[in-house]
């Protein structure tokens, strides 16, 4: 088990940045978007982009199944 | 039948065939306590995913979510921003500590320590802390059990027979078939929960308000102040906010279950994988606010918050449909009561009981008495919740505030080489000692800082100073923790040069 790339640790601080430490930026009503408060829109809406910030890391982090051992539980 | 028979009638259907499934899953699996701990280190994708699910979303985000929005507004957002950052942290510190577990055949949190830092008072410690930590969030599942049945019975049915029951049933299948049980009660529990959610999220705020849109436009209207915050709290703004996603961002997977359940995992990519999945499970928590923040204008002046989602079901639907969100809701309970219940049963028997009181215990041995301790953790849990009343959200803060400062420990453990065993004992010491003394001083959040991320702050400085007062270790790994993977030579070449 190597350590992580430095890549996969700032595409990991994304969301960090964006739904925790800015929350004095987004914590308001208007503009609503889609019928919801803004800061409600904006907690939905990184819940659908972490997955790409993680996704990405993983892309990073498991190359092309190089391991062998990790292969056993197998993607396919 | 009256309605509140055919309310308890399904209820008690559901739970009867959540319960079966836990009972069949033991089938064709010898139980030892590799198997019951860790169901053999072979669970894919999906049965993590369910697993982890099944733990993650309790009672308190399905009963929780919707009473917070109901009382305190604006910051129930903070169950919303650390979701998707807990599966962040989770995504670098689960497959090291898999596979750690892996090559020393490790089955609970204290064994990490135990092997980690060579000590078995260290993850006695550890064992201990996290065993106290989870007799409260036990009794939150009971209360929310409680809860239910009361509701759901039109106040017919008390609320200790119900705990007791439900109890009883929980107790006997994590007895019988350990962690493989709860995986598979999860899927029941899961399909119910996320149907629940989406029909009741959006067709609530249909029925009183025509709509998702109009409902907070009528909610803005009536109070202007409650969606942002610290909406109708005092003490709950942004500081407050930054610093409890943090915590609970950082501090998730260190609850010994969660920790624990990513030994089931049949490789470390399944972690990551699953880590990268996890954080669309949570759209289900937007909609019980829905549910909670309609309930404002529609039901003003409950006593209890916690109600919310359920009274509005009752007063909206029909009986048997307040059954079935009863039974989501009770199974809910019911799994996530189940793994907490393993988990501390595993940590006392063979952390705690076996290498202090008796070392020379077999692993059958180290079972029976851990399956000895679902039966008395589950007795006492029941007795501490029929007696003790008010304090419970305060426990349970107090509880993740304590697991928190095993991070320290985990992550340094993982990623320095330099760290000794006692600057982490320390460096913990200090964090609970702190977490312990604000929250019983009644200082929690201190000027507006959630009280567990001082005790954090304190526990990672502790560490520092007492590491570099401590001689350097010996190194003992080798490729199996990151911190010393530089060595290998295999692990120096970059990702992209192949």
């Amino acid at each position: 088990m190597k350590r992580p790339s430095l890549g996969a640790i700032l595409l990991g601080l994304i969301p960090f940045t964006a739904s925790c430490f800015s929350v004095a930026l987004w914590d308001r009503v208007y503009p609503m978007v889609l019928g919801l408060p803004f800061n409600l829109f904006w907690l939905i809406l990184w819940l659908l982009l972490t997955p790409l910030c993680l996704w990405g890391a993983y892309r990073l982090e498991e190359p092309a199944d190089r391991d062998p051992r990790s292969q056993q539980g197998g993607a396919r | 039948m009256n309605s509140a028979g055919a309310a308890l009638t399904i209820i008690s259907l559901t739970v009867a065939i959540g319960s079966l499934v836990g009972f069949l899953a033991r089938y064709h699996h010898k139980m030892d306590l590799e198997q019951w701990t860790v169901g053999g280190r072979g669970f894919g994708l999906v049965l993590v995913w369910l697993l982890m699910a099944g733990e993650i979303y309790t009672t308190y985000t399905f009963l929780g979510a919707s009473g917070w929005a109901y009382s305190r507004g604006g910051p129930v957002l903070y169950i919303l921003g650390y979701g998707p950052l807990m599966y962040v942290v989770s995504f670098f510190i689960l497959p090291p500590v898999w596979e750690l577990g892996r090559r020393h055949k490790l089955q609970t949190q204290a064994d990490f320590f135990q092997v980690r830092y060579d000590s078995t008072v260290l993850a006695a410690f550890v064992a201990l802390v996290g065993v106290v930590c989870l007799i409260p969030y036990l009794e939150i599942q009971l209360t929310g059990l409680g809860l239910i049945a009361e509701v759901a019975s039109f106040g017919a049915i008390q609320r200790t027979p119900a705990m007791i029951i439900a109890f009883a049933l929980v107790a006997a299948f994590v007895f019988v078939s350990g962690v493989r049980g709860v995986a598979w009660v999860s899927v029941i529990k899961d399909l119910l929960l996320v149907f629940a959610a989406i029909f009741v999220g959006f067709a609530i705020p249909h029925i009183y308000f025509g709509g998702i849109g109009p409902m907070f436009a009528a909610l803005v209207r009536a109070k202007p102040n409650h969606l942002t915050m610290p909406g109708p709290t005092q003490d709950l703004g942004h500081t407050w906010y930054l610093t409890t996603v943090l915590l609970a961002g950082l501090g998730f997977y260190m609850w010994p279950h969660f920790f624990a359940a990513s030994y089931t995992a049949q490789s470390g990519k399944v972690l990551r994988r699953n880590a990268v999945i996890m954080p669309l499970y949570g759209l289900t928590v937007p909609l019980m606010l829905f549910v909670g923040f309609s309930a404002v204008l529609v039901l003003p002046g409950l006593s209890n918050g916690d109600l919310s989602l359920l009274a509005m079901v009752r007063k909206t639907f029909p009986a048997w449909f307040l059954g079935i969100i009863g039974g989501a809701g009770a199974l809910t309970a019911m799994v996530t009561a189940a793994i907490q219940l393993l988990t501390g049963a595993t940590l006392y028997a063979k952390n705690l009981f076996r290498p202090l009181l008796a070392p020379g215990m077999s692993d059958e041995e180290v079972a029976r008495v851990a399956r000895i301790m679902v039966l008395v953790l589950s007795s006492g849990a029941v007795l501490l919740a029929i007696y003790s009343s008010l304090s419970l959200v305060s426990l349970w803060l107090l509880g993740s505030a304590g697991v928190a400062q095993f991070f320290p420990g985990v992550v340094l453990g993982l990623f320095s080489r330099r760290v000794t065993t006692s600057g982490v004992f320390a460096g913990m010491a200090v964090g609970i000692s702190v977490a312990l003394f604000l929250m019983l001083t009644h200082r929690d959040p201190y000027h507006g800082l959630n009280a567990g991320i001082i005790a954090l702050c304190f526990n990672f400085f502790t560490a520092g100073v007492v590491t570099v007062l401590t001689p350097r270790p010996v190194v003992r790994f080798h490729d199996t923790i990151p911190a010393f993977a530089a060595s290998q030579p295999e692990d120096q070449a970059s990702p992209e040069a192949l």
